[in-house]
């Protein structure tokens, strides 16, 4: 990666700079390899890498080459981040990427100290190490994890995938079904519900009902290593297809009742009001949605042969497909699906279009096995209202191809 | 290859999930100084609600000390959340009205719950200090900020009793999630 922090620019290489040689100055990178860096910092590889002998050679982790600038996109207040949508190419998410959002920043938690206290309408409150929790048998699965506000609710037309509606991810998490661990502990029959706590300095809490037990787990892993810091090291609750703040990031406690705890995070916060003077509560499940991830802002694009690719995903279940409109809505064609495709999970797909030319929208929906249509933004606002905020909102959003190649977001009201 | 997993399979006693054993026996019983050790959540009933008190006028003054600063002086917010409402009679933000709803929610027009706001306090606030308030001064900020949303008197020496038995108006605003009874957007 080359942010400005690891090419920092040698003294040398800067007087170098400075004394008017055009072109190429050396830089040091953090790995301490002197590499040449343009004027603009991009680094210059050899004319024929068959003639050099690789610069690198083996080393105890990886790196992105340094023409790959893949980055997060921290908020004004550091609480969330989200994934460069628009660069990957995919359905899983590098881990460094994962978009993050946490209530009072990263708890450092040390794993051989961390436990999960499950307690309440159990017949044996128990304390599981982490250690414990990898004893039981295992379950991987490839899922999204998005945040229940992911939609930047008035954007410019200058603005890309990532910050439109970065705040959806997909890994493959491993852990331990809950399941297994409810039979360990005995939870009565009669519970319906149970809080999940988090470790970090919000003591993040929320309830979760019974209807979403049977897929919940608790994992320890991210596509294959630890999960990462601000995804919950060194556990969290995963309810697949549910919003993210539910997924109780460095679980610490579970207490099982029969009736929901009230807490701030699913009375105050994350509730949204709908029409008919109330608000909406314990709304969990994502609603079906797609975004096209190319063509998008800032890409410039020449006409001819396009192959527009976007994810889809739903809460609900699986994607059974992806619609692609290329005349502003007008009509509608089905995007192919790659395949496998997951239960709530990010689907990829992609659709042919000979582009002419001319200023055109383009723009994507998602239909789920349930048979539910992602909705437009007039559909969404009648069945919502306008002023239901911020959270759940999943309508169909464009990109307008100028005749100059120049693509824009489509910018919409919310009247 | 398929003769030794059957095998082994047999000699352990697990061929699959409908044969797990009753209990594996990993992790620690949680005794109950474990458990009260972790368990600080606050129902709607009130009944794990601490010993101790506090007035508004105690609450001011810690208010102002520890919370003015993100809260703004009276509750009004800024640059964090707003948590007093404008008037005693601002209404339940309305989904019907071209507006950022978000800012429209104080505690006094949208918290349905009393309790939540000893618990939020007491788990998570100040920002800076989580966790560092005693039981006492969490009454005593809960009783101003209930005050300051014309939800009791200025007099009310706030305890577990009176806190349990507070009525709010956002109580009855809040419907179940059904989105998933329809197809389309709803």
């Amino acid at each position: 990666m080359t942010d400005k922090k690891e090419l920092n620019v040698s003294r040398r290489a800067a007087l170098v700079g400075m004394a008017g040689v055009a072109g190429t100055v050396l830089a040091r990178t953090a790995a301490g390899q002197d590499v040449q860096v343009s004027g603009s910092s991009r680094p210059v590889a050899p004319d024929d890498p068959t003639k050099v002998l690789g610069a690198h050679w083996s080393s105890n982790l990886g790196k992105r080459s340094p023409y790959e600038e893949l980055k997060r996109v921290p908020s004004r207040t550091l609480s969330s981040s989200e994934t460069p949508l628009q660069d990957l190419h995919g359905t899983i998410t590098p881990s460094d990427l994962h978009f993050e959002r946490h209530h009072a920043g990263v708890p450092f938690i040390d794993p051989e100290k961390h436990k999960l206290v499950m307690h309440g309408m159990v017949e044996r409150p128990m304390t599981f190490s982490v250690g414990d929790l990898k004893r039981f048998p295992a379950a991987s699965r490839i899922c999204f994890l998005e945040c229940s506000g992911n939609l930047y609710h008035d954007a410019p037309e200058q603005t890309t995938a990532q910050l439109i509606a970065g705040m959806t991810s997909q890994s493959e998490w491993t852990g331990v079904m809950l399941s297994t661990l409810m039979r360990e502990v005995g939870v009565s029959p009669e519970s319906s519900w149970f809080l999940a706590e988090g470790a970090d300095a919000a003591v993040l809490t929320r309830s979760i009902p019974k209807q979403f037990w049977d897929e919940a787990m608790i994992v320890y892993a991210q596509n294959g290593e630890a999960v990462r810091p601000e995804n919950g090291y060194p556990i969290r609750l995963l309810n697949p297809g549910c919003e993210g703040n539910s997924c109780v990031k460095w679980l610490r406690r579970m207490e099982f009742s029969d009736s929901p705890f009230m807490t701030r995070e699913e009375t105050s916060k994350y509730t949204e009001a709908i029409r008919g003077g109330v608000a909406r509560q314990f709304s969990l499940v994502m609603d079906a949605r797609s975004i096209i991830t190319y063509p998008s802002y800032p890409d410039t694009i020449e006409k001819g042969w396009i192959e527009v690719q976007g994810i889809a995903w739903s809460g609900r279940g699986k994607i059974n497909g992806a619609e692609v409109s290329t005349d502003n809505g007008k009509t509608w064609q089905q995007a192919v699906l790659q395949e496998p495709v997951f239960s709530k999970a990010h689907a990829r797909f992609r659709h042919l279009f000979n582009w002419d030319g001319k200023e055109t929208v383009i723009m994507s929906r998602a239909i789920d096995e349930t048979g539910y249509v992602q909705p437009t933004r007039a559909e969404w606002i009648a069945a919502r209202g306008p002023g239901s905020f911020p959270y759940h909102r999943n309508p169909i959003t464009g990109w307008r191809l100028q005749a100059g190649g120049e693509v824009i977001y489509r910018v919409e009201d919310w009247a | 290859m398929q003769c030794f997993l059957l095998i082994a399979c047999l000699w352990t006693g697990i061929a699959n999930a409908q044969q797990l054993p009753e209990r594996f026996g990993f992790g620690t019983p949680a005794s109950a100084e474990d458990i009260a050790a972790v368990d600080i959540d606050i129902k709607p009933d009130g009944k794990a609600l601490p010993p101790g008190s506090g007035t508004v006028s105690e609450g001011e003054a810690l208010y102002d000390a520890k919370c003015a600063v993100c809260h703004g002086i009276g509750g009004v917010g800024s640059p964090n959340d707003r948590l007093v409402v404008h008037s005693p009679d601002e209404p339940f933000p309305d989904a019907s009205v071209v507006n950022n709803s978000f800012s429209r929610r104080s505690i006094g027009n949208y918290w349905p719950y009393a309790t939540t706001v000893f618990d939020y306090i007491r788990r998570s606030m100040p920002m800076n200090l989580p966790g560092s308030l005693s039981d006492n001064e969490v009454y005593a900020l809960t009783a101003y900020l209930l005050h300051l949303n014309h939800i009791v008197p200025a007099d009310i020496n706030l305890d577990a009793k009176s806190l349990a038995t507070i009525e709010m108006p956002a109580r009855n605003k809040f419907v179940p999630d059904d989105r998933q009874k329809y197809r389309e957007v709803h």
